[in-house]
């Protein structure tokens, strides 16, 4: 655990680390038999989300989330973890496909944002993040969301919605990158230190407005000093929230849903 | 596993057309590396190349025997085979076509539908055979398809579909077009009902297959480089007067193209499998309502249901075959 002083620069920096465990790490070690499944049906499958079924404390299960890549040529490949609408699609089919078969899902947030490019704005970004945020309020099975690193702004929502959400210890969750939200309000990039305080993009900030349910402790001085620590942690909270869900009835778990997203910013 | 059956009858001469690959001798040349392949090995390897990975096509009922728990599996509907609706004659008449594709290959229709369990879990799986007439469907092959799915609905059971086939039949015309939306419906129901479907893509399916159940899958998996697509790479060619590129309609441009799960080696297929049904069979998933009455005794229109005992004589050959289990009527 670290100072509760650090600031929320340093945050970023540790959400960001390039040793941080991502969405595959704690796949890997959580998570057991685990099937990808790949493809949204429509145009292409995108590297940057990560897709499939598991298993987890004996139980099958749902799992999404956005996917780094570890050196340059797996971040080329995964993009960035910068999913184009083709993965907030397949992130989509796949719910529903755990939906069809009464299955929970986990979904884990790691993401700078959504592609911003020429070719992801052609195939409708926006209408694949909106289309999400409306099907995923309407799911009937339990849904635990956990951002693990950058939750940067409509790409880290898109896969964000959700029964339970729970944010590591270093994670940041953003309307937009303290880089971006400098350049623009205080014309001066430089300034980000400044952003990221105002922003309050910290777990514990987050959890403050009722944004976040539960923040995840690390280990040492963040994730990145281990893995395995860090996915321990992880994964007692992930159980512990599943369980907690266990005996709410679908059209219950949406009605909480609703209402706890219709308190947000009253 | 045995994989070239004993056949009680002798195989005529059959024109080129009708693609009937024969294998003689110990030895198979693999077309992709040239190695010479024993054919034991290659039954071991479930005729996948050891050196190269390429994956020679096999026929129904071995592709059912792969898949099923210890290669067993009660064979059904074989009484559904097509007739003659529309009188067709091109070169040759319809029946006469049939009849050959019959005795060619040992198969009542391009479609054999299965019982069976995976894993301990009750699985309708159909496999389609390339080798009766090109797997194309027809009336039979659609209702056969039809009530595979139906039988899942009753049973609560999954269906998994091996589709090998250049499309619609066109000897049966616009009925044949048809079973592109008769089974649709039928896995609209199926859905509905939150039963798994898998649909396992071979090489090659084309056509009105795939433009309608081999597509509908919860997961959707091929075997490696298979041709898959809706035209045809020659009508493509012919259309836009281009060559196309080599990997253009295999598998692996469908995985990267977001048309299929997964692309699996045959030797890893049923592992894959297992482990799907493991996700996708909740027993604690109550049957909603459905839509309509499954009630596959319907009507006919395109195809015979004989008897059982009838098919029996015609199809001599089928009792040697191993996994599989007379026809039933169920
Ligand atoms: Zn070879």
């Amino acid at each position: 655990m670290l100072d509760k002083d650090i600031n929320a620069f340093e945050r970023v920096k540790l959400a960001r680390h390039p040793d941080r465990p991502y969405t595959l790490d704690y796949i890997e070690t959580i998570f057991e038999d685990f099937v990808e499944l790949k493809g949204d049906r429509r145009f292409a499958d995108d590297p940057a989300m990560v897709c499939g079924f598991a298993r987890f404390h004996g139980l099958s299960v749902g799992v999404i989330g956005q996917q780094k890549g570890r050196d340059t040529k797996q971040r080329r490949h995964r993009n960035f973890g910068m999913p184009k609408p083709e993965g907030y699609r397949k992130a989509m089919r796949v719910m529903n496909l755990a939906e069809k078969f009464n299955r929970p899902i986990f979904s884990f947030i790691d993401t700078p944002g959504a592609y911003p490019g020429i070719d992801a704005e052609e195939r409708g970004q926006a209408e694949a993040i909106a289309n999400n945020l409306l099907e995923m309020a309407k799911l009937d099975v339990r849904v635990i969301v956990t951002i693990i690193g950058e939750g940067g702004s409509g790409g880290a929502l898109g896969i964000g919605i959700g029964d339970r959400v729970l944010m590591l210890e270093n994670a940041i969750y953003s309307v937009i990158s303290p880089e971006g939200c400098a350049a623009i309000l205080w014309k001066d990039a430089s300034q980000s230190s400044l952003a990221a305080e105002a922003l309050g993009l910290t777990a514990n900030n987050l959890q403050r407005l009722g944004i976040v349910d539960e923040v995840v402790m690390e280990p040492g001085a963040g994730a990145h000093t281990s893995h395995l620590e860090a996915a321990k942690l992880l994964d007692q909270a992930l159980w512990k929230n599943l369980e907690s869900l266990k005996a709410v009835t679908p059209a219950e778990l949406q009605a909480r849903r609703y209402s706890k997203l219709r308190a947000i910013g009253q | 596993m045995t994989w070239f059956r004993k056949k009680g009858q002798k195989i005529e001469v059959v024109p080129a057309d009708e693609r009937v690959v024969k294998t003689e001798g110990v030895f198979r040349k693999c077309p992709e590396c040239d190695a010479a392949l024993f054919k034991k090995d290659l039954e071991e390897s479930l005729q996948v190349c050891p050196p190269c990975g390429h994956h020679f096509r096999i026929g129904a009922r071995e592709r059912l025997a792969i898949l099923y728990d210890n290669a067993d599996y009660e064979e059904l509907d074989a009484e559904v085979i097509s007739n003659d609706p529309l009188n067709f004659v091109d070169t040759k008449p319809y029946p006469q076509r049939l009849e050959q594709a019959k005795r060619s290959t040992g198969l009542p229709e391009a479609i054999i539908n299965a019982r069976g369990k995976i894993n301990g879990h009750t699985v309708y799986a159909g496999a389609m055979d390339f080798s009766f007439l090109g797997g194309s469907m027809g009336s039979a092959v659609g209702e056969k398809v039809t009530r595979l799915v139906e039988r899942a609905i009753k049973e609560r059971a999954a269906v998994i579909t091996i589709t090998s086939s250049g499309g619609a039949r066109m000897q049966e015309g616009t009925l044949s077009l048809l079973q592109m939306a008769k089974v649709s419906a039928a896995l609209a129901q199926l859905d509905k009902s939150r039963l798994p479907f898998i649909s396992i893509l071979t090489d090659p399916t084309t056509g009105g297959v795939t433009a309608s159940f081999a597509m509908l899958g919860d997961v959707i998996i091929a075997e490696p480089k298979a041709l898959i697509g809706f035209a045809g790479p020659r009508v493509i060619e012919q259309t836009i007067r281009q060559k196309l590129p080599k990997d253009f309609q295999r598998s692996e441009f469908l995985l990267e193209h977001g048309m299929l799960d997964a692309v699996v080696d045959r030797r890893e297929m049923r592992p894959l499998i297992v482990k799907l049904l493991e996700f996708m069979v909740n027993p604690e998933i109550n049957a909603p309502l459905l839509d309509v009455d499954i009630n596959f005794a319907g009507g006919q229109n395109g195809y015979n249901a004989k008897t059982a005992a009838t098919l029996l004589k015609e199809q001599p050959s089928e009792a040697t075959v191993p996994g599989s289990k007379s026809p039933a009527d169920k």
